[in-house]
């Protein structure tokens, strides 16, 4: 029972980071209507510069955790802006090969930085640790931490996307990008907007999978990313709440199918997972795919 | 001289691998380039092949007494094949029912799963009898696959003839395919999926034929690889190893079946020509990679090209066929 | 071909003179009409497109669906060729229903059309594109393809053949191996029209054929439209803003607007008729 508990509290932990990675993700496929491969390299990239300000500057976690949000901040603009920005009329096919480019890009570049060699991340806040049931139940303040950031940035961003004059323009993008348009809004600063907060966020992002999971690699961002993603779609990609509901399940479904039933097959577990929340999800909003010329675009009648 | 020889030497090494990325490139476009879905799993159905080529030739050897390697080698190819074959419709019922990035992601966990369940898979050939075993090794008789290690003590039947052939037999299936009554159909799903059901083309039938064709021949391509080295590990069927494929087709020109040929034997030589440059092998491929994509869907370019051939219609299409997806 | 079957059928189906479908013509009545749609209608979440739609077309009727900008024509197409799946309501193509069906079965039954912006399979040549049409014509597997069986030659060649033969209906046998894309707007829709005809419908959809030509072209394609029907003995029903199109031509006419039928008559009883000047006017006023 107690080491259910255990695994229940890890499963939280680790789907708290998945599920602020998969905001990052629903967000950017909100908007841009496309599958950001690069998103999981971006939390390794956070998580090398957090570790590099730390261990090398010798700065405090939280200014190592604000330097890494700004790098990946900027890092998300540029990216967005060189390869993503002039594939916006191409196909999906152009726009994930790309994206998948840019991943491997970050990967290598990573690689010729800073080695293959796992780096050991130094912990980010250790105030102690709450010992519940003689000991036999170890919460950490690093899965609190967790915890409370991924509660934390779901409430902003709800708050954000709803309240605010830019929020109000990104809900509109991602409905109608030509509507929104038409009305005022600057489509591609939003976009760099969304690439922005969704970097951001990753970085925290890695910071916190890299103080529960402490070694960091240029390939440690990849599979988290694709698990996320997975997250992402599970709560129904686009929905905020439903990015932290996906993630905090699928971390509670890692954890405990990796406890109970296979460790080598955790992985397989979340993909099984992905394939049949694909398979049985409510089709996507079919607004755009009409087959015929979509009437209601107030261009149409002028062409031809 | 020294330095040409040494040159020769890996060269020589090299020529089997080359032959089975040529396979995996030309099969894989067919799936990109052709019926126009992005596969990130290829790797899967190469492994699948690889080890079941592998148990099957132990097996021939072992059980039947097939003595003459290239029908051994032959015969575990067709195996490999098949059995990749299998999964293929497996999972290509599931996968394509998806579009767009769902069904590219779907491949990727395809690809993953086999690559995690591979790695809890125990075999052994006890006499005639071949047994199975999930996360266990204690199993009698001899193991041929060893769970994460792989298999070891291979047999290394393979040879540059074999992979010769294979290309040859690649190109006819998929050259054949694509200049046929199928091939136009499939050619046609990707193009405008519209359009083609309602020319009473059965688009899901279609897709599934490159997807399992595919299948197929990556799955003899991972035979030849696996029956190549004397120790095959499922994690050198990793995603990456999807992505390097992935790659080849991309540089040669997605569905050109002639650049894909080119493009997976000189980028699988060239790392070795250029040792100095090895560490930045994958950096390059990611820049060329993006580069291409960039360069090959310039909107100027496009809209450049639409001005010329229609009037005014192009960014209709564009934004319809974009919908389609 | 098509013809003598057809004929065979016309022999066969010695009925009684049907009751008066409205706007059928007099030659069909002794044939089961081509389409017979019986209160079809769809509601996209709550909002009804399409609704009551009911319409009988002869075996060799030219029929015509008009009616002002976002008035359902176009949902009428994707009903009857099931791109959309009717939320109310009954398709006969041939006397058959097509409850249950999607778009390739729909098509083999013989029903099959153009698009209002042209999904050409646009890197693809000229003959290609009617060879897809073809497809269901002239049968043969994957691995007769792959083998090069003496069947793939055999079929390969009689695929040629038809497609170049329906090419000739345009004049258009000469342009069969440029890629399709590159060709003129007007040829781009003439080249969709042959594309269709390729599937050996009853009955074909056009959806603004005559969209994007210059009145020259129109009326080449009026006489086009025509000899279509008498060669193939099929039906044609389309949607068209060209007015002196579908007087010209359409032996029946269908009026939609605010996805209803409000009117259905001959050109004359349509021109005369008081609701569909209102319709018309009345968007006037509001362009």
């Amino acid at each position: 029972m107690v080491s259910f508990l255990r695994f229940l509290i890890n499963g939280i932990s680790l789907g708290s980071v998945y599920a602020i990675i998969a905001l990052g993700y629903t967000m950017v496929y909100g908007i841009a209507k496309m599958l950001n491969f690069a998103h999981g390299d971006i939390i390794m990239v956070g998580a090398y510069i957090a570790f590099c300000a730390m261990s090398y500057l010798g700065l405090p976690p939280l200014v190592s955790v604000l330097c890494a949000m700004a790098v990946c901040t900027a890092l998300g603009i540029v990216i967005e802006g060189l390869a993503y920005k002039p594939l916006r009329q191409a196909t999906k096919l152009a726009v994930l090969i790309t994206a998948i480019g840019v991943s491997y890009f970050l990967q290598n570049t990573a690689l010729l930085i800073w080695s293959s060699n796992p780096k050991i991340f130094p912990s980010v806040f250790s105030v102690g640790s709450l010992k519940l049931f003689d000991g036999n139940l170890v919460i950490t303040s690093e899965t609190v931490l967790t915890i409370v950031a991924n509660i934390v940035i779901m409430i902003a961003l709800t708050l954000f996307t709803g309240r605010t004059k830019m929020g109000k323009a990104m809900r509109a993008v991602s409905e109608d990008k030509g509507a929104a348009e038409l009305m005022g809004i600057n489509v591609n600063r939003t976009i760099s907007l969304t690439f922005a907060i969704g970097s951001a966020l990753a970085a925290i992002a890695g910071v916190l999978l890299c103080s529960a999971y402490p070694t960091l690699q240029p390939t440690t961002g990849s599979m988290p990313g694709i698990k996320a993603f997975t997250a992402a779609v599970f709560g129904g990609i686009g929905s905020i709440p439903g990015a932290m509901i996906g993630g905090l399940l699928l971390g509670i479904i890692e954890i405990l199918g990796k406890a109970y039933i296979s460790t080598e097959l955790g992985d397989a577990i979340v993909f099984a997972v992905l394939i049949i929340v694909l398979l049985f999800k409510p089709r996507p909003r079919s607004t755009t795919s009409s087959p015929t010329a979509s009437p209601s675009s107030p261009l149409s009648p002028a062409r031809r | 001289m020294i330095n040409s020889g040494m040159m020769t030497r890996s060269l020589k090494g090299q020529m089997i691998p080359i032959c089975v990325y040529i396979v995996m490139a030309v099969s894989l476009n067919l799936v990109v380039g052709i019926s126009g879905e992005l596969s990130l799993g290829h790797a899967g159905f190469m492994s699948i092949g690889a080890f079941s080529g592998i148990i099957a030739s132990a097996w021939l050897h072992g059980a039947l007494n097939v003595e003459n390697e290239t029908l051994r080698l032959v015969l575990s190819m067709i195996v490999g094949g098949v059995f990749a074959g299998v999964f293929g419709v497996l999972i290509g019922i599931p996968v394509l029912r998806l579009r767009g990035d769902y069904l590219a992601i779907v491949t990727l966990a395809f690809g993953e799963i086999i690559r995690n369940v591979m790695n809890c898979l125990y075999f052994s050939l006890e006499g005639s009898r071949l047994h199975v075993s999930f996360n266990n090794p204690n199993i009698p008789g001899t193991l041929l696959v060893n769970g994460p290690a792989g298999a070891t003590g291979v047999d290394k039947i393979a040879t540059f003839t074999a992979g010769f052939v294979l290309i040859l037999f690649t190109l006819l299936v998929v050259l054949n395919l694509i200049n046929s009554r199928s091939g136009r159909a499939i050619m046609a799903t990707r193009d405008n999926r519209i359009a083609a059901e309602a020319m009473g083309i059965n688009v899901t039938k279609y897709k599934m034929m490159a997807f399992v064709t595919a299948a197929v021949l990556a799955g003899m391509a991972g035979a030849l690889y696996g029956l190549n080295f004397s120790t095959v590990a499922a994690s050198k069927f990793k995603f990456d190893t999807s992505i390097l494929v992935l790659v080849f087709v991309v540089l040669g020109g997605i569905g050109n079946i002639w650049g894909s040929i080119i493009a997976a034997a000189l980028l699988t030589v060239l790392p070795e020509l250029l040792r100095a440059f090895a560490d930045y092998r994958m950096l390059v491929y990611a820049i060329v990679l993006i580069l291409v994509m960039l360069a090959t869907n310039n909107p100027m370019i496009r809209s450049l090209a639409g001005r010329l051939f229609r009037r005014g219609g192009v960014d209709t299409t564009a934004q319809g066929g974009g919908a389609d997806q | 071909m098509t013809q003598t079957t057809h004929k065979k059928r016309m022999l066969d189906t010695k009925m009684v003179p049907a009751p008066s479908h409205g706007i059928i013509p007099e030659r069909d009545y002794y044939s089961t009409p081509v389409l017979e749609a019986r209160h079809l209608g769809i509601e996209f979440g709550g909002l009804k497109a399409v609704e009551d739609f009911n319409l009988i077309i002869g075996k060799t009727e030219i029929a015509g669906l008009i009616g002002p900008n976002g008035a359902g024509k176009t949902t009428v197409f994707n009903l009857l060729t099931k791109v959309y799946q009717p939320t109310m309501g009954t398709v006969l193509l041939n006397g058959k229903d097509t409850a249950g069906m999607n778009t390739v079965q729909a098509n083999k039954l013989g029903i099959a059309r153009t698009f209002q912006n042209i999904r050409l399979f646009g890197n693809m040549t000229v003959e290609d594109n009617v060879r897809i049409g073809l497809h269901n014509q002239v049968p043969y597997g994957m691995f007769t393809g792959i083998l090069r069986l003496p069947g793939y030659w055999k079929q390969e060649k009689k695929q040629h053949e038809q497609a170049l033969e329906l090419l000739s209906i345009f004049g258009m046998q000469d342009l069969a191996g440029a890629q399709a894309g590159s060709l003129p707007y007007g040829a781009q829709r003439r080249l969709e029209i042959v594309r269709a005809l390729a599937t050996h419908p009853s009955l074909l959809l056009l959806d603004e054929p005559a969209a994007g030509m210059n009145p020259h072209e129109t009326e080449e394609l009026m006489r086009n439209i025509i000899k279509i029907r008498d060669q193939f003995q099929i039906a044609v029903m389309l949607i068209e803003h060209d007015m002196n199109l579908v007087m010209g031509i359409c032996e029946g006419i269908c009026v939609l607007n605010y996805g209803r039928i409000i009117a259905k008559g001959t050109a004359d009883e349509i021109q005369a008729n008081p609701v569909v000047i209102e319709a018309y006017l009345g968007k006037k006023k509001e362009g």
